[in-house]
């Protein structure tokens, strides 16, 4: 058994704790701590992608209790992918909020760190109740996060984001119930196999069981007619908090993944079939919404909250058909999605403090100090977002498009996709024009702080890098499709003995 | 007992979801705070409800599942420390925003 798979948990847990105590100590102290860790996430996550390249899973057995009876990690492609993705991300934030954003407001870089635990302890647990308790631990530092810094607006956003997030979490444990009391377990790829072996009069009650952990990942993950607290809420955030909230929908997307790829994929009826049915409409919906949504945002922090909304329906549309070329474009998009949510949140506040006035919102008019300088960056990201060569963006899109032209229903996909990108385009250039190209310079430019300028521009370049080694990455995703597609294996690496032992009777 | 259980379970589950959906703030909590006692009763009778059956093995015929009454107690906790938090979130809100409507800002108000 290998310790190491636990780290990415314990240790940004231990460091946020750490960090509490020595709340006293300078706040030098605490910003260093805290990169320091995440730092050594980035390390744990490269380490994660390595190991799990050779197509194994990693187990981690909690207290080394057998795996249907205690808590399993599993350390898969996808959860390595995720792990490195969030670590990244973090990193990013962290440094970019120690530019002076985490002074706003007391334990931001503690919060910080619980919010990374819970992030990792969702993307590793292989126990479904113990995904409701990480969910949790990242909820409630999300919650204290958006609150960072105070003020009206983020009261207000902040409120309808907990209360939204409290009934999904009830209705999380009402699925739960119902699983436990049908099959009697929890563990994913025990609940797996008893899903496949139940008799078909239980049927209906697992696929509500399972449509109700659609509800509730789709709140995370913000699919149609559950997304409407996103665009306040990360419009409403500080600008690393946001950034770091782009992973946050993807966690959601990462939930739906493991889930109905592995537990309820198995048996001669796939429970999962309805998912997919219902899934498909409500992800070309939440595409469209995020299209127009796009075009009538009033600051680019909207605007940017929407291209998260359009991201996650593209990804959702992907992912409905099913195939390994499908799901390899969808993380594809999934990695370029989130980096490039990330770097609009911290433009739109780099930006923003740049304008003589109004922040980030369009219906102020004034000029904008370092405009040559920032308007090139600006050019150069929104080239990215929208999915234009030679950025990772288009990359994805041209495999998601390649990908669904082989489905029958893939020319919707193609329509949606192309209008709300063309809709993208269309805001991004109509910002960029009214903040660069109309008005004149500022007299007296504001001093423009070196770096996080320059950790914008590497994560424009992260992005760019994401292209130029677009085929090593794109052979291990379709790797990573394939393993997600095969759940026998995960249930054969945590339960060794499930291909003998005869199935235990349920209570 | 079953009967009982489960019109408990329903009369919760509909009072709370009932003042989820009202407009201010206090009664929104109250609601998931009903609606958390209906699921923390339902996750412990997904272990089926037997009386008089200690949750250990061996020490009488019968035994009650214990998982989830350690799921429930976990739930409880959560929904404890979430509850808590809400609580002070909507107290902040309701100071700062000067009304306690879920929206930040009162419908009737401005009509007047």
């Amino acid at each position: 058994m290998n310790h190491a798979l636990i780290l990415p948990i314990l240790l940004p847990l231990v460091t946020g704790a750490g960090q509490l105590l020595l709340y006293r100590l300078p706040f030098a102290v605490q910003r260093l701590v805290g990169i320091a860790s995440t730092l050594g996430l980035v390390v744990l996550g490269v380490w994660g992608l390595a190991m799990a390249g050779s197509g194994e899973h990693h187990l981690y057995h909690a207290g080394d209790w057998p795996a249907p009876f205690g808590i399993v990690l599993v350390l898969d492609r996808l959860s390595a992918i995720m792990l490195a993705l969030t670590a990244v991300l973090g990193f990013c934030c962290l440094l970019y909020a120690s530019s002076g954003a985490d002074r706003r407001g007391p334990h931001f870089h503690a919060l910080f760190q619980f919010q990374l635990a819970g992030l990792n302890g969702a993307f590793l647990t292989g126990d479904l109740f113990n995904l409701f308790v990480f969910f949790e631990i990242l909820l409630i530092a999300s919650y204290a996060l958006l609150l960072h810094g105070g003020g009206r607006a983020r009261s207000r956003a902040g409120l309808h984001y907990v209360v939204i997030n409290l009934a999904g979490s009830a209705l999380f444990l009402i699925a739960l119930g119902t699983l436990y009391g049908l099959t009697g377990t929890l563990n994913m790829a025990d609940l797996a196999l008893r899903v496949a072996q139940a008799p078909p009069e239980d049927a209906p009650l697992l696929a509500a069981a399972s449509l109700i952990l659609l509800v509730v990942f789709g709140i995370k993950a913000a699919i149609l007619p559950l997304l409407f607290w996103l665009p306040r809420a990360y419009s409403a955030s500080t600008a690393p908090v946001a950034a770091l909230f782009a992973i946050m929908t993807k966690v959601g997307i990462y939930a739906i993944l493991r889930v109905f790829l592995l537990v309820f994929a198995l048996g001669e009826a796939p429970i999962n079939a309805t998912a997919w049915v219902w899934l498909w409409p409500l992800a070309l919906l939440t595409l469209a919404l995020g299209g127009i949504g796009v075009l009538g945002s009033n600051s680019l922090r909207t605007l940017t909250a929407y291209l998260v909304i359009l991201s996650v329906g593209t990804l959702l549309a992907t992912i409905s058909f099913v195939t390994p070329a499908a799901l390899g474009a969808a993380l594809f998009y999934l990695i370029h999605s989130t980096g490039m949510a990330a770097v609009f949140f911290l433009l739109a506040d780099l930006l923003g403090q740049q304008r003589e006035a109004g922040y980030d919102r369009f219906s102020a008019i004034g000029p904008i100090g370092h405009r040559w300088l920032l308007g090139t960056l600006f050019f150069v990201a929104a080239i990215a977002m929208a999915g234009l060569p030679p950025f990772g963006g288009f990359v994805s899109k041209a495999w998601i498009l390649q990908a669904s032209a082989r489905e029958p229903q893939g020319m919707w996909l193609w329509g949606v996709l192309l209008g709300a990108a063309l809709l993208t385009v269309i805001a991004l250039s109509r910002t960029g024009s009214s903040w660069f190209w109309r008005p004149g310079d500022m007299a007296k430019p504001y001093p423009l702080e070196r770096g996080p300028l320059a950790l914008v521009s590497t994560m424009v370049g992260l992005n760019g890098l994401l292209a130029v080694f677009g085929e090593p990455v794109m052979g291990y995703l379709e790797l990573t499709a394939e393993q997600l597609l095969d759940p026998r294996a995960y249930i054969a690496a945590v339960l060794p003995e499930a291909g003998t032992a005869t199935p235990e009777v349920a209570p | 007992m079953e009967l009982l259980y489960a019109i408990t379970l329903g009369v919760l589950t509909t009072c709370g979801i009932y003042l989820l959906l009202r407009a201010r703030t206090f009664t929104v909590i109250l609601g998931l705070t009903l609606l958390s006692h209906a699921v923390n009763l339902y996750l412990f009778a997904s272990g089926r409800l037997v009386a008089g059956a200690p949750a250990i093995v061996g020490l009488s015929e019968r035994s009650a599942d214990p998982l989830p009454q350690a799921l429930v107690l976990t739930a409880i906790v959560i929904g404890f420390a979430m509850t808590a938090f809400v609580v002070v979130l909507a107290l902040k809100a309701a100071v700062e925003l000067r009304n306690d409507h879920v929206d930040g800002e009162n419908p009737d108000e401005d009509l007047a």
